[in-house]
């Protein structure tokens, strides 16, 4: 019996702020067009008619890092370009996600050797990984819903300690 | 092989002293390092050889390691075709270790520009004359040639193991 | 390690031209992370107001060291790898990676083989083709282009799917043939997308070819001429669109491709607009190649017999020793190829793709080096964006749709 029920028909919803910022971030986060390999014509695919990324509050990819929250790596990140992408991960502004799409960003996968970091979480911390390589659309977009889920649950007192 | 390329290989032979490997058809001719550039030009003036299809290098360390004297440790490959009458020929030019050093052919082909700046940042063999001889590929402050065969794989042993702690130790994890 | 470098001026000073030393003009750097660059290519500019000077690309951003990785694998473990150069041509590399090891060891391929073979390579060839022009179209402010684009490479994606598994890194192509038969839906998937694709790329024309915007943006800008599109080593669409008579699955026909009726397009202007018109009219012609595979395609196996090579079918291991043994050697061994180089080339959508394999007598490749033709499609890029907007640079860059991975390896 909370005061929801009593003053239902007067469009008046009590919550937490904690709930409204989280919510609000989750629905217009906005990725930065940015692609490294293959996975990058899967993320262009997410995007595209068929599964339309649209649907979840992610259409509108920046190509500037100083607009986006999401940093979606797609692809494998070599030793030349893990600087850069560590550059462009500290120009974006808090709050940060990253998410590591595809097998190559996630641990290496089938390029074990001197010109590839062994996993984009080596230069810069990941939120979420998706697995497959390289990974389907749908793949994508669920690890874009795990990071819903994750930003949902976030306090607002760890922000502060961050 | 192809008929209208044995007098090719003749000219080649006679002009430049090269000696002629053939396999599955392919003709490869060996020259020497100061004739290439003449032999290039030679094949793209005179038997119209316009495009540089393919150009690279192959290191034969540590088979080549002679007891004695300068041992061609690098072979160059360059392969070449001909539009107009559609023959290919490679030619191949051994290059030693201790000094890897090759005239530039950049000037007879304008694609050999990057390709020999690949050959020197993945082999270490300089190209003499070069108008930028500059890594391409890995960053500039890379030690060593990675495609030659003493350069590690740089291969990094996958865990397989479910003992978290230890992954979380040596993995190094990248700091906000 | 993650410490960005700096790049003296020094080193690249003997590139830029006196007044950019001077200060008069302005040095712009494009990418690597730049929407327009395709990847991640970088781009030195040297700009005298909106005009470019000098265009100096700096690559190596996705160098992946294929070559090296693949030397450490057996001749079937390094399959895989192939997929990932070419990330928009991935069953095309495969198809040169195959060609080269059956040259290599002298392995025949059955003719159902083949022409399968040529179906899916053709069809890949189209979906290429669609993200150079989706690509394209994005970057020339079409958008609703690129929509339509993803609709039908979803469809070449779902046949690509169906019969590996896979959507894009099929891996389908094995050395000695195919790894297995075409499923029953094969055939009536692909004559879906025969019986509606044309229709789709006069839809495409219809968008493009006379829209004046885009006529703007792209006739008339970066012209390559005949010659120094062969001295830069230029293969592929950009190469017909200059004026060349060269396409490989013409001049050196090899999977059977003798066997099909079709033309090779050619234009002379060799602007951008040209290069758009080749690929588009390469997208019919493909069409023409694939329906004729189909009505032609013959029965019979789809891998070699050649146990010394080619596995043995599943069926088979659990009856007989001999297939057991086989199976047993080629996964934990490998087959072992002549100690001899060969080089054996393909036509992909952007231009002979070369593999250039050597063995040493064991089961891994000695050296294996791929002439891949971004890196020369690149390489002409500083002649074609001299004198030319800034704006234009984004129409040439699309125009000779470079893949990086392609370029770097």
């Amino acid at each position: 019996m909370g005061v929801e029920q009593k003053l239902g028909d007067m469009g008046i919803v009590t919550t937490t702020l904690e709930q409204v910022v989280n919510w609000s971030r989750t629905r217009a986060m906005w990725p930065m067009l940015f692609g490294l390999a293959c996975c990058a014509i899967e993320m262009m695919a997410a995007q595209a008619s068929n599964y339309d990324m649209s649907r979840f509050g992610m259409e509108l990819m920046r190509a500037s890092p100083r607009q986006s929250d999401l940093m979606i790596v797609a692809g494998r990140v070599s030793k030349k370009m893990g600087p850069v992408v560590r550059r462009l991960y500290d120009q974006m502004p808090e709050p940060q996600w990253a998410i590591a799409m595809g097998d190559c960003a996630s641990c290496g996968g089938v390029f074990n050797n001197y010109a590839i970091f062994q996993g984009v979480d080596e230069v810069i911390p990941v939120d979420v990984y998706v697995a497959g390589c390289p990974p389907r659309p749908e793949a994508l977009i669920h690890g874009v819903l795990t990071l819903y889920e994750k930003v949902g649950g976030e306090k607002l007192k760890d922000a502060v300690n961050r | 092989m192809d008929k209208k390329l044995e007098p090719i290989l003749h000219a080649l032979q006679e002009k430049f002293g090269g000696t002629l490997e053939e396999f599955r058809d392919e003709a490869h001719v060996f020259v020497k390092a100061e004739h290439i550039v003449e032999a290039l030009t030679f094949l793209r003036d005179k038997h119209d050889f316009e495009l540089l299809s393919a150009m690279t290098a192959v290191d034969y360390w540590p088979q080549a390691q002679l007891p004695f004297g300068e041992s061609p440790r690098f072979h160059l490959v360059y392969q070449l075709t001909s539009l107009a009458h559609n023959l290919s020929v490679q030619l191949r030019v051994q290059v030693s270790g201790s000094r890897p050093e090759v005239p530039t052919a950049s000037g007879v082909y304008a694609v050999a520009n990057w390709r020999e700046r690949e050959a020197w940042d993945m082999f270490g063999i300089r190209f003499t004359g070069h108008p930028d001889l500059r890594r391409i590929l890995m960053p500039l402050d890379t030690e060593g040639h990675p495609l030659r065969k003493d350069f590690p794989l740089g291969y990094e042993e996958p865990q397989f193991t479910f003992n978290f702690d230890e992954i979380q130790l040596r993995k190094p994890f990248a700091q906000d | 390690m993650t410490e960005l470098q700096e790049v003296s001026f020094d080193d690249i000073k003997h590139l830029v031209s006196e007044r950019a030393i001077s200060g008069e003009n302005m040095l712009l750097n494009m990418g690597p992370q730049h929407p327009s660059t395709h990847g991640v290519l970088r781009l030195l500019l040297e700009l005298d107001g909106e005009t470019v000077v000098n265009c100096i690309p700096d690559i190596g951003y996705l160098h992946t060291g294929i070559e090296k990785n693949m030397e450490a694998k057996t001749y079937q473990k390094a399959e895989v790898m192939s997929d990932r150069l070419d990330y928009m041509n991935t069953t095309g590399n495969n198809l040169a990676y195959v060609m080269a090891v059956e040259k290599l060891v002298d392995l025949d391929v059955p003719e159902r083989a083949q022409a399968i073979r040529v179906i899916i390579v053709e069809l890949q060839r189209i979906a290429s083709h669609l993200i150079f022009l989706a690509a394209t179209g994005l970057d020339l402010a079409a958008q609703s282009i690129f929509l339509y684009c993803f609709r039908e490479r979803e469809m070449i994606l779902d046949i690509l799917e169906l019969c590996s598994g896979q959507r894009m890194m099929t891996t389908y192509l094995r050395p000695g043939g195919l790894w297995r038969d075409v499923p029953p839906e094969f055939d009536g998937a692909v004559r879906d997308f025969l019986k509606i694709f044309p229709k789709r790329v006069d839809e495409y024309e219809a968008l493009l070819t006379k829209n004046p915007i885009f006529v703007d943006r792209m006739a008339g800008i970066g012209i390559l001429t005949r010659e120094d599109a062969l001295t830069y080593g230029v293969t592929g669409p950009i190469l017909r669109a200059s004026g060349v008579d060269w396409d490989l699955r013409k001049a050196r026909p090899y999977s059977g491709y003798e066997q099909y009726d079709f033309d090779v397009p050619v234009l002379t202007k060799g602007d951008s607009y040209a290069r758009y018109l080749v690929r588009i009219e390469e997208f019919r012609q493909s069409v023409r190649i694939i329906q004729q595979a189909m009505d032609k395609l013959p029965g019979g196996p789809v891998r070699s017999e050649n146990r010394k090579f080619v596995p043995p079918p599943r069926s088979e291991i659990g009856v007989s020793m001999e297939a057991l043994i086989h199976h047993f050697k080629l996964w934990t061994e490998g087959f072992p190829a002549p100690k001899a180089s060969i080089y054996s080339a393909v036509e992909s959508p952007r231009g002979e793709l070369g593999v250039f394999l050597e063995g040493d007598g064991g089961p891994k490749p000695y050296r294996i080096h791929w002439r891949t033709p971004s890196f020369e499609n690149l390489g002409v890029l500083p002649v074609l964006a001299k004198g030319h907007f800034v704006a234009d640079l984004v129409a040439i860059i699309g125009s000779i749709d470079i893949v990086l991975g392609d370029i770097d390896r």
